[in-house]
């Protein structure tokens, strides 16, 4: 069967990312771009299935602007086996991003489409259940261990309480947890062999897509600083500041 | 205009969360329900019903709901939606597995993790791990929001008399089912709700180590215990003590971080803690920089000290 992995190019996660002084958005001009860390692990997810003979093709997607190729290109090293570009200098929103994936799933046909729980830019958590919705197939979010068996696949969820297994008939999205796998790094023959793969570029207009935003970010500011704190010597000392000044205990 | 609240129970009751959820929907003005789609859900019910501002109660009550699963409660929301301006739910695994179906299939943006109500089209929410917030205007018909807890003080639990009405049951998708959960089990406070927690990170070792260290200390302040990414991967404790970005959102009144360096994705996390105590070997820990109270040293003498002092 055919998976599908949608990719997002995200701002590193080690960047600690600044305001615009117009507060329009976030700095994201000149700093350090990556593949969203669950799509990492997206990825690793499908080449381990692949290389279980579950899955004979990996496709992975992504949306944005050109520079969204060296993301691709990313996946391909991983192991994904082909790539498409849905290319767009528009701000796309989930439900957009939803709808876009929607379509290249009714030409490619795939039996699973593993996404990453949340984007780490936007952590909006939702483009997953989304497509979910749109093509009325089964989820399984935040997966940590997944099984495909008997047209089913197997999923332990991280809950809020603990975990759950949820069993769903393929065809089916998941979404990857962070304890799911750990990511491979490509290898230098890897990366070069990607760059021979099949990457196709094609537009939302040219898939009849209505990409409109649906919110409209007003502003952007950063988060109200907390006021400075002190250290203190010794555990006697923050015993006494504990009572007495934060009367916290 | 009325607010639809998806309430999150366990059949008998209510999730902490759902009365932090009331709160943001009371910053809308306008009539509030809560639905209560579960199985043999009662006690969840009359939970609801008691909760401060709420007017009606729906309740669904059918075998398939037991377990939650998005693919029978998203149809059962989406039928009742017309009757609702905005539909709510807390920005737990819970919300945050639900309410994008039902936005999609209601052709919606959802708006997730909201801080604050500017008004009734206008929310403020955390983007790059709560590095920055945004404030954002949906000109959807229908706001389907996820609301982050620690923005909205609880209303009361208590003192509310809406009517319970029934409503039928959508079908059952048959196409997931819930195999089993395994619940950590535990007497302490629930993590996103607690006043106070204690969390350790890597600097503890390991799981044996974690618990002979923070487990009375917790037992002390009566606190919940939390943990850094680091060690939840490293094994030392369940995934649901993961606090951060990924993890839960915290904001207690006392957060105690030992061992933990302050990564930004542990950072957004708790960052919102009326006060936080950090306990770490290294004084260029980033944890300092958002710390009240900053200690440095070796965290095996200074934790068993602190518990022997408080
Ligand atoms: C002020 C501001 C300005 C913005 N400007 C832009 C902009 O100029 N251009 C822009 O593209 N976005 C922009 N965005 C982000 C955009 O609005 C969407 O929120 C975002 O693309 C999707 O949300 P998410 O990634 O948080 O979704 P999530 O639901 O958190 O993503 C979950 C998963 O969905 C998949 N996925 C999501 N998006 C894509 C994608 N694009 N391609 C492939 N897979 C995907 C991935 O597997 C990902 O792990 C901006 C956001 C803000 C707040
Ligand atoms: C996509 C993504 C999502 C993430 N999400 C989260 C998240 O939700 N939550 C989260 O926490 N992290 C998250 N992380 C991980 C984060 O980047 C850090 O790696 C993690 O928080 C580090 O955990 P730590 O502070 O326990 O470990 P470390 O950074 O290794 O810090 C250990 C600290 O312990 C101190 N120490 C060691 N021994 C002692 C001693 N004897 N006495 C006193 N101090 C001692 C050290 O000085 C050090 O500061 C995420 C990362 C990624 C990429």
């Amino acid at each position: 069967m055919k998976i599908l992995v949608p990719v997002k190019r995200v701002v590193d996660y080690n960047v600690k990312v600044r305001v615009k002084a117009d507060q329009t958005g976030v700095e994201i001009a000149n700093v350090k771009m990556s593949m969203n860390p669950f799509d990492e692990i997206a990825i690793e997810e499908a080449v381990k299935l692949k290389e279980a003979g579950v899955v004979t093709e990996i496709i992975a997607v992504s949306i944005g602007v050109t520079q969204c190729q060296e993301t691709l290109r990313t996946a391909l090293a991983m192991g994904a086996d082909r790539a498409i570009l849905v290319e767009t200098t528009a701000e796309i929103q989930p439900l957009a991003v939803a709808k876009l994936l929607k379509a290249i799933v009714a030409n490619e046909t795939p039996q699973l489409v593993i996404l990453g729980k949340q984007a780490i830019d936007d952590d909006s958590n939702q483009t997953g259940q989304m497509l979910a919705a749109l093509l009325n197939w089964p989820q399984a979010t935040f997966a940590s261990k997944v099984t495909i068996a008997n047209g089913e696949a197997e999923v332990m969820r991280e809950i809020d309480g603990g975990m759950e297994t949820v069993a769903i008939k393929l065809p089916a999205i998941i979404t990857t947890d962070l304890r799911l796998n750990t990511p491979r790094y490509a290898t230098l023959p890897n990366i070069m062999k990607a760059k021979k793969k099949q990457l196709d570029i094609i537009t939302p207009e040219s898939m009849g897509v209505d990409v409109t935003p649906r919110l409209k970010t007003l502003k952007v500011v950063e988060p109200a600083k907390r006021k400075g704190g002190i250290m203190v010597p010794d555990v006697a000392t923050l015993v006494e500041k504990l009572r007495n000044e934060a009367k916290v205990i | 205009m009325a607010t639809l609240v998806i309430a999150e129970h366990d059949n008998s009751s209510l999730k902490a969360g759902v009365t932090n959820t009331v709160a943001a929907a009371h910053k809308l003005g306008g009539d509030i329900h809560v639905l209560v789609a579960g199985s043999g859900c009662a006690g969840a019910a009359t939970a609801a019903a008691a909760v401060a501002g709420v007017s009606k109660v729906l309740v669904a009550d059918a075998a398939h709901y037991a377990g939650s699963v998005a693919e029978n409660l998203a149809p059962l929301v989406v039928g009742i939606a017309k009757d609702y301006s905005h539909i709510m739910a807390g920005a737990t695994a819970f919300g945050k597995n639900l309410m994008p179906r039902v936005a999609a299939l209601l052709d919606v943006m959802q708006i997730s993790d909201i801080v604050s109500v500017d008004s009734a089209d206008t929310f403020v929410r955390p983007i790059y791990a709560g590095n920055a917030f945004a404030t954002v205007q949906s000109s959807d018909a229908i706001k389907i929001i996820t609301v982050r807890s620690t923005g909205f003080d609880a209303v009361a639990a208590t003192g509310g008399n809406a009517v319970i009405e029934n409503i039928a049951a959508s079908a059952d998708a048959g196409v997931s089912r819930v195999v089993k959960q395994e619940l950590s089990k535990s007497d302490r406070p629930e993590l996103a709700a607690a006043k106070r927690i204690v969390s350790g990170g890597r600097g503890l070792g390991d799981g044996d180590k974690y618990r002979a260290v923070l487990e009375p200390l917790a037992d002390k302040l009566g606190a919940a215990l939390g943990a850094s990414r680091a060690a939840v991967d490293a094994g030392f404790v369940p995934n649901d003590y993961q606090v951060g970005q990924t993890g839960k959102i915290v904001a207690p009144e006392l957060y105690i971080a030992v061992g933990i360096s302050g990564a930004i994705q542990h950072l957004a996390g708790m960052k919102e803690s009326k006060v936080i105590v950090a306990i770490n070997k290294d004084p260029d820990a980033p944890i300092f920089q958002v710390a009240d109270y900053g200690l440095v040293g070796d965290l095996f003498t200074l934790v068993p000290e602190l518990t022997a002092a408080i």
